[in-house]
């Protein structure tokens, strides 16, 4: 696991406590630094602080999510509209505002590492998109379709029951793993990107399809 | 009751039809005559310049007239003077008193004294012999005795010989036809002579006058609109465009400025419009970069705390958790840290919401919800809190769904700040949430059975940092600041919090809210004061006080 945090002092306490959870953390305290410690250190998951001297939080979120699908979680002080949005369209899968407890992070960060260790291959089809949960991955006839692991979970939910209509709570409770309703641009911001990947026309979904005044749900309306 | 309508229905719709829409004329009319300033000058230039031209007119018409008339009067007078001279003379060769005679002597008279104005014809002579009613004579066969008025006739009878008299009558003719005219006539002994004078001419030329008089009139009228029109738009034009500027200014288009042209009064106008307008841009602009540093600081603020906060949180977090090891004083401390940290987190999160409010930064997201929906939410996250002091939450909540245009996250705040001032102040008493709606709005009332307000009090709960009582011992740690923040989030949606409260009988807090974003509330769905409360109250004890929102 990859913190890139530039306050020393939360860095260290994140070690401490991210250990005690069995956890092998590594640190970077530059955002200049923070993408040649990524490829370095390959990890399953980066925590990343918004707010960061040289190349800011946001920016770093863009350059690791150009090369890699890894899960990535914001540190985040400013729980406005503004700099959420921002930080979730540039990749992050989630974020977690300051303070917080340690309980909680731990939480999310197991929410995101969790891998649905399914032994039976299952095979999925959404309009002409198809879906191998096991190999985890997507085809569009044999094209290959890359997807971040939250992406391809949020697919996945949607696809197992198809025409069934998820509210943003309860996305929020399967994909992510909240048992409180969160905030809801989590589910928005992501199927925005989901569909900039699976859709044929983004503007005209037929994959994803939203129900007005609901939700979402998968397949044709 | 009125027979004329009858008709049919179709000539009835038709005739509303027409009125409707001549009304409507006369109304756009009316208004574009209010609302524009040259329409109003150009028709009042028209009005007044019309009255001014028809009193001159008459007048003018008046003088010409009498000048003319005087005129031919003078004239009149001449030619009877001349006539009499003659016809004297003319009578005083006569002899014979036969009446044919004599009826044949006064024609040869007055043809004489008709041809001493030539051919034309100007005028008609009569002669009449007093003594003898059947001796007429006539300078031309057509004219008739008629035309001489009776009155004139009269005065001339009476009067002393040889003087003049004159009136203006109706010259009737044999063929039946008669025009205006002059008559002059005078005594002459016991005959009486009349000149008559046809006016035709005279009326002819008035008529010209008459007419050249209106054209002139009529034309200098719509001159002067016409200059009026002119000059007004001159002046009106500039004030329209800077009308326009202002409007364009009051949308927020801080740049509009007006054309200065010249050195007059309008680019005056234009060159103070425009400091004004550049004046209120810097103000603006400055009160924008202020309100900007403002919110920056409280966003830097914000961040720099909380990162520390977060490191200090965490570590307590992992003493707590190990408390267990350390020895007694050691693991007391922790839980202390614990605890007063949360508080400490609570307050800061509760500052920084104010100092947004403060700044100006607070902005609704609005959505329709149920608000039972938030009710239950808010109810949800408080039971354990209420079950530890011992209270029960009862809840009274419509049947059918609630919905109003509400940001969630601010109205589930102030119904959790409610619920936990409730529960805190609730002694271990029921509290009744009870949620109300009309047409227009909706109303949730949050009631405890605690230890009440005192007379002054409602209004006072809501003041930043206010304690009910300053020397009670704190429980549940709340921020002092969590009312203030359910007042300033029930005024940025437009809504009223309201507190009712009376010593040892409990307290009630009233949100209402509009159901529409942005309408305004005009009245609430729930009564402040409790019924049961209203029910037993005695006329002397009116201490309700409401906060007025």
């Amino acid at each position: 696991m990859l913190v890139v945090d530039d306050d020393l002092a939360l860095a260290e306490m994140l070690g401490i406590v991210l250990r005690g959870e069995g956890f092998e953390p590594s640190f970077v305290h530059d955002g200049d630094k923070a993408l040649e410690a990524f490829r370095e250190t390959r990890p399953d998951l980066v925590l990343l602080d918004l707010m960061l001297p040289g190349i800011d939080g946001i920016d770093v979120c863009r350059q690791i999510r150009a090369e890699s699908g890894v899960p990535i979680v914001m540190l985040t002080a400013k729980s406005d509209t503004v700099d959420v949005v921002l930080g979730l369209e540039s990749g992050a899968d989630d974020y977690i505002v300051k303070p917080f407890k340690p309980k909680e992070l731990v939480a999310r960060v197991r929410a995101r590492l969790r891998r649905t260790d399914d032994p039976t291959p299952e095979l999925l089809q959404i309009g002409d998109i198809s879906i191998d949960v096991a190999g985890h991955s997507v085809k569009r006839g044999d094209r290959h379709i890359p997807l971040t692991p939250l992406e391809f979970d949020l697919l996945v939910a949607l696809a197992r029951k198809p025409r069934q209509v998820f509210t943003r709570e309860v996305l929020l409770e399967q994909v992510w793993g909240y048992r409180h309703a969160a905030d809801t641009r989590l589910v928005n911001v992501h199927v925005q990107r989901l569909r900039a990947k699976i859709e044929k026309d983004p503007e005209h979904p037929e994959i994803v399809v939203t129900v007005r005044g609901v939700g979402y749900k998968a397949g044709p309306a | 009751m009125k027979a004329w309508i009858t008709p049919t229905s179709a000539a009835r719709r038709g005739l509303r039809v027409v009125r409707r829409s001549v009304r409507a004329a006369l109304r756009k009319a009316y208004v574009s005559w209010r609302r524009s300033l040259q329409a109003r000058v150009v028709t009042t230039t028209l009005v007044v310049s019309a009255l001014v031209v028809a009193v001159l007119g008459v007048f003018l018409m008046q003088q010409i007239t009498t000048a003319l008339l005087e005129a031919k009067e003078r004239a009149a007078l001449l030619q009877l003077d001349e006539g009499v001279g003659v016809a004297q003379r003319q009578l005083a060769v006569g002899g014979s008193d036969n009446s044919e005679t004599t009826k044949s002597r006064l024609n040869a008279i007055v043809t004489t004294l008709a041809h001493r104005s030539g051919p034309s014809g100007l005028y008609e002579v009569i002669i009449l012999d007093r003594d003898d009613p059947g001796s007429v004579g006539f300078s031309s066969n057509w004219i008739r005795l008629k035309s001489v008025p009776a009155v004139l006739m009269r005065q001339v009878e009476q009067s002393d010989a040889s003087k003049p008299y004159r009136t203006y009558g109706t010259l009737t003719y044999d063929d039946g036809s008669s025009k205006p005219g002059l008559i002059v006539g005078t005594k002459l002994s016991r005959y009486q002579l009349y000149y008559l004078f046809p006016l035709t001419q005279e009326r002819q030329s008035l008529e010209v006058v008459q007419q050249t008089i209106l054209g002139v009139g009529a034309a200098l009228v719509l001159l002067l609109a016409a200059i009026a029109s002119i000059v007004t738009r001159q002046v009106v034009v500039p004030v329209r465009m800077a009308a326009q500027a202002a409007e364009r200014l009051a949308a927020g288009r801080l740049e509009e400025r007006m054309k200065v042209r010249g050195e007059d009064d309008l680019a005056r106008l234009a060159t103070s419009f425009n400091d004004m307008a550049a004046n209120l841009q810097e103000k603006i602009v400055q009160l924008q970069e202020l309100s900007q540093v403002q919110r920056q600081f409280v966003s830097d603020v914000s961040h720099e705390l909380r990162t520390p906060l977060t490191t200090v949180r965490m570590a307590a977090e992992v003493l707590y958790e190990s408390r267990e090891d350390f020895d007694p004083m050691a693991a007391r401390s922790a839980e202390l840290l614990q605890s007063q940290l949360e508080r400490f987190e609570g307050l800061l999160a509760d500052l920084l919401e104010i100092s947004r409010y403060d700044a100006g930064a607070a902005t609704l997201d609005i959505e329709p919800m149920d608000v039972r929906e938030l009710v239950l939410r808010a109810v949800g996250y408080t039971e354990d809190l209420a079950e530890r002091k011992g209270s029960k939450i009862i809840q009274q909540l419509p049947g059918e769904a609630t919905m109003a245009e509400v940001d969630r996250r601010r109205v589930e705040r102030i119904l959790r700040n409610l619920l936990v001032n409730a529960i805190e102040h609730g002694e271990g008493k029921d509290i009744i949430v009870s949620v109300g709606a009309d047409r227009d709005a909706v109303a949730i009332a949050v009631r405890d059975h605690g230890c009440g307000l005192r007379p002054g009090e409602t209004n006072m709960v809501f003041d930043r940092f206010w304690r009910a009582d300053p020397a009670r011992a704190r429980t549940t740690g709340g921020t002092g600041l969590g009312l203030s923040i359910s007042m300033e989030d029930a005024q940025l949606h437009g809504g009223w919090l309201q507190a009712w409260g009376e010593p040892g009988r409990g307290s009630q807090f009233r949100l209402s809210l509009p159901r529409v974003a942005g309408a305004e509330l005009r009245g609430s769905p729930l009564p402040l004061v409790p019924p049961e409360i209203e029910l037993q109250r005695a006329p002397y004890a009116e201490l309700e006080l409401e906060a007025d929102a």
